[in-house]
């Protein structure tokens, strides 16, 4: 009995050692055949977890819909970290709801193919367009999309003048009481961008920017919002998409990349090996990697992608004129609950 | 039928009574004690790896992020009590024992307050108070020309919180100490104007006294809940830059999840409870026998006089600050762009309505989740409520009164930690709830039996058994007796529970935060992770719909002739 609850305990808490795949090579890349089509329509529905804003990801499904009648997309969006705990607990409790996942932490997904969650597949367009490392070598996941973490302010609360023009420009007194802050305990896009800027600039930036009384919110998808209703001026970081978004819908909003460069989120996608609609689950993968979905995620979304015949809208800047900055998983990992505990100590939560 | 039958009739109700109670032992354990086991065990592991440890504990007590979480939480909640024992007392008072006019309308919407999820509450509050955006903050500076960094209030704030949570608290406390007036026998009262008293002076030495009690337990109530809340702490708070516990322990969950620290910072949380419990049990034992001494004549009414004015605009600016202001800036909010928006048919938009009944695909089935398990929440919890007081009032079976115990008990386990429990009870591979319904129908059976319990009891002891009695001499079972003749003397009794349950399963959240999945999605969540998400004008779309369809469940649960009139009525 105690033994049983012992193990029951570990499993629940992610912990059970699960060997490490064995490294394999990439399957073959796979097409949408009419087979697959019809095996998906047969399932009738694929669960998607995401973490891209609640109406990209559901004018996505609602773009699936109409290309492939007969197949329901049911969304599930959280913030990546909820996301990753979600998936964790499912899975730890032998729960199998989920066919596609996607996050914009990098760090989940190398997680995921240590822990052998994900099945490896590689649509034909991802294995012919895709760069090589925005894909993993296995072919366990590949990169749906990317967006860039960004300052941004109100062009009505704040001259261009004024505006800040780097990092270290937000430890400005005058700064005080008008930023907005997402969270890296709830958000990938923050976790990432912490590490990224706390290697560059040290903690002691941020013990600094702490001290600026700015308003903590979860999500990186609630900076923008928190702009566009005038709550606060300025955003120290947010998805740049959703900014773009609300630029697309009149608000008065600028985006800033500073001098030192933008941290740059990753956001993978992959189908899970316990996908209760499997064949459904393919379908959308490929559906994903499209040129059609590519091209809505940018346009509609604003989300930037490797997909390299997707058209930018005009009046934003193109990837290839912002310094970028990348961050690698692997170092990550490590520092997540150093980050965390950083985190709180500086800016309460 | 036969005349052997209605011999048997006797012999087979004893052996009835039995198995009941010993089902009922049963399934009350299991609700209960089960999650509390666990909760101890897991307290004690350690979370990196097997084997016993006390590192839990002795991080509880060195963690100076846990302990500021916990020093946080209590003057929290402390400073609600008080603010909303404030608030309601006078206004119980002008209610129940002064001719201030519309009293009844006033009863009915303090109702409206308490059927407010706390959590909408706060969003409410967000549109209505954020410093910048804020609608009173707007019309502050427009009205002053003030510049933009120039605000009245700030709702993402300590005393902001405070303020937040007591508004849609103080109904505990009012309804208390109103009844408590209602009850008062005015004799005592009579004499001290006899001897001379002042009405001034009757009050403060006579009527106050007695209706101490109520203003105690009322403000007791107003501290757990506040204590315990995790809805409008995570939207006011987390802003603000602080934890109280509840939000706390929930970031402990955040993967991987620190499962054992996270039971050993929720068992501080019972213990206060506990303690705070017997304390109003104490305090209610020792002076309670005044109130309950009957009705003596109707309750004496002060004549407010020029004083009218002043009561009346005192009771609208409450009633103002709980109910108009929030319902205004939810509808507004549900019906224009985005919240800064002014109003004027520029703005004028139904995108938020479309945007959740037709394109956000968990509307549906949050609704459908929600709903479904209220009607069992609320069934169950009454049918199990309705027996077990029987059972423990009527002294039908010894040792019925364990039942009464077992059935008040979860009273002490805040949601929260009741939530970890049941996680930790039934997410494993033995019993794989987990991710269906059933997980949270026990949570909210197991949160709501006190509610239940306490109103069936109450209302079973003013049902003398005379009638009873003459059922079971006609042969009748004793079961038979309670659903044919109890039953339906109780009904308006029983609907009052059924809807007070239903009401309180569809506001839950701090349990059931921890407990969904993608498949059992239920409003209160959806509504708390759009809020993570910003989009706020969803809320209020997701919010009004809560509300519109809470109410009426309730009035309809009210109004069908079968089931009678209800005492919530009654009382207006």
């Amino acid at each position: 009995m105690w033994k049983k609850a012992l193990s029951a305990a570990l499993l629940a808490s992610g912990l059970a050692a699960i060997p490490a795949a064995a490294r394999a090579e990439a399957p073959a890349p796979y097409q949408i055949t009419p087979e697959l089509e019809a095996a998906a329509k047969a399932e009738g529905k694929v669960v998607f977890y995401t973490a891209t804003d609640v109406a990209v990801a559901e004018k996505l499904a609602e773009h699936f819909k109409t290309k492939f009648p007969g197949i329901d997309v049911q969304v599930e969006r959280a913030g990546s970290e909820r996301v990753f705990q979600r998936i964790g607990q499912e899975y730890s409790t032998s729960i199998y709801n989920a066919d596609v996942i996607e996050t914009s932490d990098a760090v989940h997904f190398e997680y995921f193919k240590r822990q052998g969650w994900l099945e490896p597949m590689v649509p034909q367009e991802v294995a012919d367009k895709w760069p090589a490392d925005e894909r993993d070598p296995d072919g366990n996941f590949a990169a749906y999309r990317a967006h860039l973490s960004v300052l941004a302010y109100r062009t009505d609360l704040m001259k261009e003048a004024d505006a800040p023009k780097t990092w270290e420009d937000l430890l400005d007194p005058r700064f005080k009481d008008k930023m907005v802050k997402a969270h890296p305990g709830y958000s990938g896009t923050v976790m990432t961008s912490t590490f990224v800027l706390s290697q560059m600039l040290g903690w002691d930036y941020f013990e600094k920017l702490g001290k600026q009384n700015i308003m903590q919110v979860q999500s990186s998808t609630e900076p923008p919002k928190k702009l566009a209703q005038g709550e606060r001026a300025l955003e120290v970081d947010g998805n740049e998409y959703n900014v773009f978004r609300l630029i697309d819908e009149g608000k008065p909003i600028k985006i800033v990349y500073p001098d030192e460069g933008t941290p740059l989120a990753v956001g993978n996608a992959a189908v899970l090996k316990q996908a209760p609609h499997p064949n459904a689950a393919k379908l959308f993968y490929a559906f994903l990697f499209s040129l059609d979905a590519q091209q809505l995620n940018s346009d509609f979304g604003g989300l930037r992608s490797f997909h390299p015949d997707v058209k930018e809208k005009q009046g934003r800047t193109p990837l290839s004129k912002i310094k970028v900055l990348h961050s690698d998983p692997a170092k990550l990992e490590p520092e997540i609950q150093t980050i965390k505990a950083n985190y709180e100590k500086f800016f309460g939560t | 039928m036969t005349s052997i039958a209605q011999v048997q009739g006797r012999r087979s109700s004893i052996d009835l009574s039995w198995p009941t109670f010993a089902l009922l032992s049963l399934v009350l354990s299991v609700l209960v004690l089960l999650p509390l086991f666990w909760l101890a065990y897991y307290s004690l592991r350690s979370d990196t790896g097997g084997g016993a440890t006390l590192d839990n504990f002795i991080a509880l007590v060195a963690d100076p992020t846990l302990l500021r979480a916990y020093g946080l939480a209590i003057s929290m909640a402390l400073a609600v009590g008080i603010l909303a024992c404030l608030i309601a007392t006078p206004m119980a008072w002008l209610v129940a024992r002064t001719d201030l006019p519309a009293r009844r309308i006033i009863r009915m919407l303090v109702t409206a307050s308490f059927v407010t999820p706390p959590f909408i509450g706060a969003i409410a509050y967000e549109i209505l108070a954020a410093p910048n955006s804020g609608i009173v903050n707007i019309i502050y500076r427009s009205a002053f020309g003030l510049d933009p960094s120039q605000y009245l209030v700030n709702i993402y704030t300590f005393s902001g919180l405070v303020f937040a949570i007591a508004c849609f608290t103080f109904p505990y406390v009012f309804t208390l100490v109103a009844n408590a007036l209602d009850k008062v026998p005015s004799d005592l009262e009579d004499a001290s104007s006899i001897l001379g008293g002042k009405s001034m002076t009757t009050l403060r030495k006579v009527t106050i006294p007695l209706v101490l009690p109520a203003m105690l337990a009322g403000t007791l109530i107003a501290i757990l809940q506040a204590l315990t809340m995790f809805g409008s702490p995570a939207i006011l708070a987390l802003p603000a830059g602080f934890h109280v516990i509840t939000t706390k322990i929930w970031s402990l969950f955040q993967f991987p999840p620190r499962l054992g620290l996270a039971a050993a910072a929720a068992l501080p949380l019972l213990i206060i409870t506990v303690v705070l419990l017997r304390a109003q049990k104490s305090i209610l034992g020792r002076k309670g026998y005044t109130v309950l001494g009957g009705k003596s004549g109707t309750p004496r009414i002060t004549k407010l006089g020029s004083w009218k004015w002043v009561a009346v605009a005192f009771v609208f600016c409450i009633l103002s600050l709980t109910i108009l202001l929030p319902y205004l800036a939810i509808l507004k909010t549900a019906f224009t762009g985005t919240v800064g928006d002014p109003i004027n048919f520029d703005t004028l938009t139904l995108r938020h309505w479309k945007f959740v009944l037709f394109e956000f695909s968990a509307t549906q089935l949050a609704l459908r989740n929600t709903f479904l398990l209220g009607f069992l929440t609320a069934t169950a919890v009454t049918a199990i409520a309705l027996v077990v007081s029987y059972l423990v009032i009527r002294r039908s079976v010894p040792g019925a009164r364990y039942l009464g115990v077992l059935a008040t008990a979860p009273v002490a386990i805040p949601g929260i930690v009741l939530g970890v429990g049941l996680f930790l009870s039934y997410a494993n591979p033995t019993f794989q709830l987990y991710g269906t319904i059933w997980i949270l129908l026990i949570a909210f059976m197991t949160i709501e039996l006190p509610a239940g319990y306490q109103q069936m009891s109450s209302a079973f002891a003013g049902v003398h058994p005379e009638l009873e009695e003459a059922g079971r001499i006609m042969g009748a079972s004793r079961l038979r007796t309670l659903w044919d003749i109890t039953a339906p003397l109780l009904r308006t009794s029983v609907v009052a529970a059924w809807c007070f349950v239903f009401v309180g399963t569809i506001r839950e959240l701090s349990a059931t935060i921890l407990l969904t999945t993608a498949n059992t999605k239920l409003v209160s969540v959806i509504i708390y992770d759009l809020n993570e998400s910003g989009d706020l004008g969803a809320i209020c779309v997701l919010g009004i719909i809560l509300l519109v369809a809470s109410f009426a469940v309730v009035f309809v649960a009210n109004r069908v002739p079968v089931l009678g009139g209800s005492q919530m009525n009654a009382r207006g």
